[in-house]
């Protein structure tokens, strides 16, 4: 065999030769060139309705003419049967926790997060689909999949369009969606009860 | 009929956090030229080359494929890129496979590579989104939430996980590329490492490295030319799905348990576990070792676990055994890191796996996912060549 799976070749680097002129030149490794780009989002139909909307503390998402599933956020189309979703739907700013995540590492350009904090799929009550949230106004050790929350947003005065106007989801104290009923497993859930048929 | 294929030569760089010798043509060029030793080839011998590396704003080079054809010897010859996020290694070769199987070109040179010393892949993958808020961080607070519902769904022991991570790290140390090489470690220090994104321990995760894995794959009549043994192509396939729709099993996605059924009926396979002899699955996360167990059919739904408890996924008196290179959990060169699984069920079946060799391997399951675990590149490859 030509080659020993037990011994490490050497490097190839070991048979650059610079050439004699260079001799005495130090040599350089590596250079930093950090790197910034700014850029103008323009978002496309689904997203700017979207986005608009939070300006008036709305949640919109737009409904599948195939089955009906409500998707947030809308994104124009239904991935599954690639038909275009036109109907936007409002949401109530109200869902339950789905997976969640508690996370011991500080994210660059989020320095407010304290640590630890949970991100988690929130599933708004009418929605097929989880989107993304911070959970907070309780200890990171109790929050479950299935808990009720409600969005805590930001003061009136602030609002912009964009998903940042919710600060968090809080607990609402209500009981919580039984497990095999929560998250991912809420459209089996759904389909399996039989209440398919929705305004 | 497809033209039968093999692999010819794999060739590997050290992987290690910081690879300062050598720039990413450099990095590119040792994986490649090894390969062609091993396959006892030279540049010329090789009719086409594909490449390929997880998203390019990890490094910042911009369609690097271009500015790497002269280090790997492109000029002048096709040469493709594939883009399939982390599964991308494992899709690189499959497209590669497919160039030969189709008779298009004889010798085919494939390539994955990362160089995260000059990158942030942790943070390249939380971007900003306009439509979303920004407190995903990086791969582990995306997978967390899965691992936290399959421990849910089965009841499985907290340690599971641990258990394979320190599996891993003890295979590694019989394989000289594997990055992490940690002889004194200790099952409490595995257990005992901070929490990251619970409940995924630092210990449980992946390392950052630098490095490059390339195949050289011939056809029927280049396989029976080599003086080497080679790895027979059995199977390939590849499936993707969408992220988010209601109602999808998260934990164990179509596209995977749809990739597994089509690879393993190419090859002919009926009972997974009995018939292949070593795995090498893309595990960034410890306990994707059970959950892609059981995905790809090596054993029942909820016993994933049971195969790591038992033991049975240990090159050392494993009947399945699991990651015998160390896996992803001991080398993480992103782009390249599916590529090794692939290269490393090669190397098993050509008996040419050194100190991690697994006695006898005749038939081998190479694995990789990507994206949300969206993406998925599988093969399998045997000693001998497939009847069809």
């Amino acid at each position: 065999m030509s080659v020993d799976p037990r011994v490490l070749p050497a490097a190839l680097s070991g048979e650059v030769r610079l050439p004699e002129k260079l001799a005495g030149v130090e040599s350089v490794r590596s250079v930093r060139t950090p790197i910034r780009l700014e850029y103008d989002f323009i978002p496309g139909a689904a997203s700017a309705g979207y986005l608009n909307a939070f300006a008036d503390r709305k949640i919109l998402g737009q409904r599948s003419p195939v089955d009906g599933a409500v998707f947030v956020p809308p994104r124009g189309v239904d991935p599954r049967h690639g038909a275009a979703t036109p109907d936007y739907v409002e949401l109530p700013d109200t869902g339950h926790v789905g997976g969640f995540c508690v996370t011991r590492l500080p994210i660059p350009g989020r320095d407010d997060l304290e640590i630890p904090y949970v991100s988690a799929w929130i599933h708004l009550d009418g929605a097929d689909v989880g989107f993304l949230g911070l959970v907070a106004g309780i200890d990171t050790s109790e929050v479950r999949m299935g808990m009720r929350v409600r969005a805590v947003w930001k003061p009136d005065d602030q609002l912009g369009r964009t998903a940042e106007n919710i600060l968090h989801w809080a607990p609402t104290g209500e009981p919580d969606v039984p497990v095999d009923a929560a998250g991912t497993n809420a459209w089996h859930a759904k389909q399996a009860a039989g209440s398919g048929e929705r305004a | 009929m497809a033209e039968r294929t093999a692999v010819l030569g794999v060739g590997q760089t050290k992987y290690q956090t910081t690879r300062g010798d050598v720039s990413l043509p450099g990095l590119v060029r040792e994986a490649a030229y090894r390969a062609l030793e091993d396959a006892e080839l030279d540049w010329p011998d090789i009719d086409a080359v594909v490449v390929g590396k997880a998203p390019d704003f990890f490094e910042g080079v911009m369609q690097p494929e271009l500015y790497l054809a002269e280090a790997l010897g492109a000029v002048g010859k096709p040469l493709l890129r594939v883009h399939t996020a982390g599964s991308v290694g494992g899709s690189t070769a499959v497209v590669a496979a497919s160039l030969v199987q189709a008779g298009i070109h004889r010798r085919v040179l494939t390539l994955g590579f990362e160089k995260q010393s000059e990158s942030n892949a942790t943070w390249a993958l939380s971007l900003p989104q306009p439509f979303s808020v920004s407190i995903n961080a990086g791969a582990g607070g995306y997978f967390s939430p899965i691992i936290r519902q399959y421990m849910a769904r089965t009841d499985a022991p907290e340690l599971i996980g641990c258990m394979v991570a320190f599996k891993d790290r003890r295979h590694a140390l019989l394989n000289p590329y594997a990055h992490l090489q940690q002889p004194d470690l200790t099952f409490e220090q595995v257990v005992e490492s901070p929490m990251l994104w619970a409940p995924i321990r630092f210990s449980e995760t992946c390392p950052s490295s630098d490095g490059a894995c390339a195949l050289v794959l011939g056809d029927e009549a280049a396989g029976d030319a080599s003086a080497q043994p080679v790895a027979w192509i059995h199977g390939t396939a590849l499936r993707s799905e969408a992220n988010n729709f209601p109602g999808r099993d998260e934990v164990n996605p179509q596209a995977s348990r749809d990739c597994a059924d089509d690879v393993f009926a190419q090859a002919g396979i009926a009972d997974r576990r009995a018939e292949i002899d070593a795995v090498e699955i893309y595990v960034p996360f410890s306990w994707y070792e059970p959950m892609w167990l059981e995905s790809l059919g090596f054993c029942d739904i909820g016993h994933g676990w049971k195969l790591v408890e038992e033991g049975a996924t240990h090159l050392d008196g494993g009947d399945l055994p699991v990651n015998c290179s160390g896996g992803v959990l001991s080398s993480n060169p992103i782009g390249a890191s599916g590529m090794i699984r692939f290269a490393e069920a090669a190397l098993q079946v050509r008996g040419m796996a050194g100190d991690h060799q697994v006695d006898g391997a005749r038939k081998a399951f190479g694995h990789a996912y990507g994206g949300g675990a969206q993406y998925y590149a599988m093969w399998i490859v045997g000693s001998d060549k497939p009847s069809s």
